[in-house]
């Protein structure tokens, strides 16, 4: 290095050196923070898109806002342990805890039978390799895209003079997805049971089950009653039938459901919940999961986590359905914004939680 | 050429692994906590590994630091600028070490597994389960990044400040090209 003479472009360009590199550094960050590309959905839109269809409820969570936690125990009957080494579904028993909810971000909606129930649940073995899933009780996902998704609940946000969902928008993002329609049109005309003791909910995306081997299997699942499925009777009168029979229900005797893995077949669509499988794949039976309590989500066991599709034990992975890693972050979004809001009393209460004295007497 | 000593072959060694992957983890830190994309599970569960790795180099590096200590600064360099360096130099030794175990705290504190590295070894919680310390250490390792990252760029323009206008020998002593110093002479390109 020689000594220059101490010209002034010469120290212009010196001093262009110094902030030159930090200016780079400074774009490289604002670019990966997506503060460059307004275009490009993030985790704050997708947050946005949802609470633009139910408005801010500090403290609940931001989709599935009403719910009621429940806890009991998974029984793996090591049907599906020669398919995945994950330690749940070894035999054996491992406690769980669990939510019972309504979609949609609004914690006080009055239940309705065509309204999407769903059963969330943490399986908890002693080795920690956790298994967390959320489910819910449609036979596909209507989308199968995280864009779309955002897009959908755009659509789909109800009115705010009307209260229903504008028939215009919904139009317009059917016309435009067409190739939506067949998922939409299934969940439709999908049965609707009488109540989330006698529902069956569904992983809808894909994963992949990883034997002791490597072998990796494409399966989806589904929680399937034992109790015998009832048709659905109206209560128009009750704004939280649902979730009272479900409490009552638990109360006067336990509730079980069987896993039923379904294994994809070669012409299933593996990344994409929006497409059903078809009916003649192969179904295993893993194990069984019983109900025994349930509590309100006031200070309940269920509140304090969120229960992440990506929480997944060795043994199982997640396939490449882009829906799932919307889900991953949008759910730790969620809960880091409720998390730090102080909430109102939930819609089931810890009052309507407690056993009613005609269900004690029916259990013992 | 003005005689400032060289640090040693390790503290340059150590300097410059962590400096690339404390810039990887700013950036794929901010860039994972903002997308919904297909790159997320495997974006976060780098970002767990990488900083647990930075919280064991961040700890050997404090020690070969108080082991070691650093060539010392020019003497004619103006005291301002000679405080400036020693707390910013501190600052980013305290954020080396507490970012990580901000991290780390956060997802125990979240009820969350921590895996180390794939599925099967899962890192221990340091703190009780608690969602409102979760909702705080979030906000807290996003704002310690954003003081992280702007160190580092002062940082960085301090430096080149160092080299092209000062000319003092400053960045000389860092980078891997270091006349006095037999070791660096043998991979010494340029
Ligand atoms: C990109 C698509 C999706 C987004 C953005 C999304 C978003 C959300 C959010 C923000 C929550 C609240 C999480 C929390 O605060 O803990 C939630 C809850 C839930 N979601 Fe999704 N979701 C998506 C797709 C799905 C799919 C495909 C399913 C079913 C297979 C599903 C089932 C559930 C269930 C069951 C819950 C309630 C969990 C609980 O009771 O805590 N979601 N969703
Ligand atoms: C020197 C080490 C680290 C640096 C520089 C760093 C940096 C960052 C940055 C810049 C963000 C984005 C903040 C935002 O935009 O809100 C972030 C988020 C995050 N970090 Fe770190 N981090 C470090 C260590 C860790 C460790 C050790 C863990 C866990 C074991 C961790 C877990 C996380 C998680 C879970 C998120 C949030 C992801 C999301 O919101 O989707 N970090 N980190």
């Amino acid at each position: 290095m020689t000594t220059n003479t101490h010209m002034l472009s010469g120290s212009i360009l010196r001093w262009l050196g110094v902030i030159t590199l930090p200016f780079f550094l400074m774009l490289s960050f604002l670019w990966a923070g997506g503060w460059l590309t307004p275009y490009r959905l993030t985790q704050a839109a997708m947050l946005d898109a949802l609470q633009k269809g139910s408005g801010m409820h500090p403290g609940f969570r931001r989709n599935h806002a009403k719910g009621v936690c429940v806890a009991g125990w998974f029984e793996g009957n090591g049907s599906a342990s020669s398919l995945s080494m994950a330690t749940v579904l070894q035999k054996g028993r491992v406690p769980v805890v669990g939510r019972f909810a309504l979609a949609g971000g609004l914690p006080y909606q009055a239940d309705a039978p065509e309204k999407v129930r769903s059963m969330a649940l943490r399986l908890m073995p002693s080795d920690r390799q956790e298994w967390r899933m959320g489910i819910n009780d449609i036979p596909v996902f209507p989308v199968g895209t995280p864009q779309e998704f955002h897009d959908l609940q755009l659509a789909s946000h109800p009115d705010l003079t009307t209260g229903k969902p504008d028939p215009a928008r919904m139009q317009a993002f059917r016309t435009s997805h067409p190739w939506l329609q067949p998922a939409m049109a299934q969940i439709g005309r999908r049965p609707v049971s009488s109540g989330f003791a006698d529902d069956t909910y569904r992983s809808l995306d894909s994963f992949l089950f990883v034997a002791e081997d490597g072998t990796k299997t494409a399966v989806r699942w589904a929680m399937v009653p034992v109790q015998p499925v009832m048709p659905e009777i109206g209560h128009a009168n009750d704004h939280d039938y649902l979730f009272r029979k479900v409490i009552e229900d638990i109360h006067t005797h336990p509730l079980q459901w069987r896993l039923m893995v379904t294994l994809a077949g070669s012409g299933d669509a593996i990344d994409n919940p929006s497409k059903g499988w078809s009916q003649d794949d192969r179904q295993i039976n893993a194990g069984t999961l019983t109900l025994t309590g349930i509590g309100s989500e006031e200070n309940g066991p269920c509140t304090g986590i969120t229960f992440d599709p990506l929480v997944l034990p060795e043994g199982i992975m997640p396939s490449g359905d882009p829906i799932l890693q919307a889900r991953s972050a949008a759910y730790m979004r969620s809960f880091y914004l409720r998390s730090g809001e102080r909430p109102t009393a939930p819609a089931v209460s810890a009052e309507m939680t407690v056993p009613s004295a005609n269900a004690r007497d029916k259990k013992s | 050429m003005k005689n400032v000593k060289s640090f040693t072959l390790p503290s340059r060694i150590l300097h410059w692994v962590m400096a690339v992957m404390i810039l990887a983890m700013l950036l794929i830190g901010v860039f994972m906590a903002s997308t919904v994309g297909s790159g997320y599970y495997r974006l976060v569960a780098l970002h767990r590994s990488v900083g647990i790795a930075i919280l064991v180099l961040a700890m050997l590096r404090l020690g070969n630091r108080l082991h070691t200590p650093p060539p010392s600064l020019p003497e004619d360099l103006p005291p301002v600028m000679k405080i400036g360096a020693h707390a910013s130099h501190i600052l980013l030794y305290v954020l080396m070490i507490v970012l990580p175990l901000v991290g780390w705290g956060m997802l125990s504190a979240g009820g969350y597994p921590i895996p180390l590295w794939g599925q099967s070894v899962l890192l221990p919680p340091i703190l009780p389960h608690d969602p409102v310390l979760w909702a705080e250490l979030r906000s807290v390792h996003t704002l310690l990044a954003f003081l992280l990252f702007g160190l580092v760029l002062a940082h960085v323009a301090a430096a080149l400040f160092h080299g092209l206008i000062r000319r003092d020998g400053v960045l000389r002593s860092m980078l891997l090209r270091e006349r006095l110093d037999p070791i660096s002479q043998e991979s010494h390109g340029d």
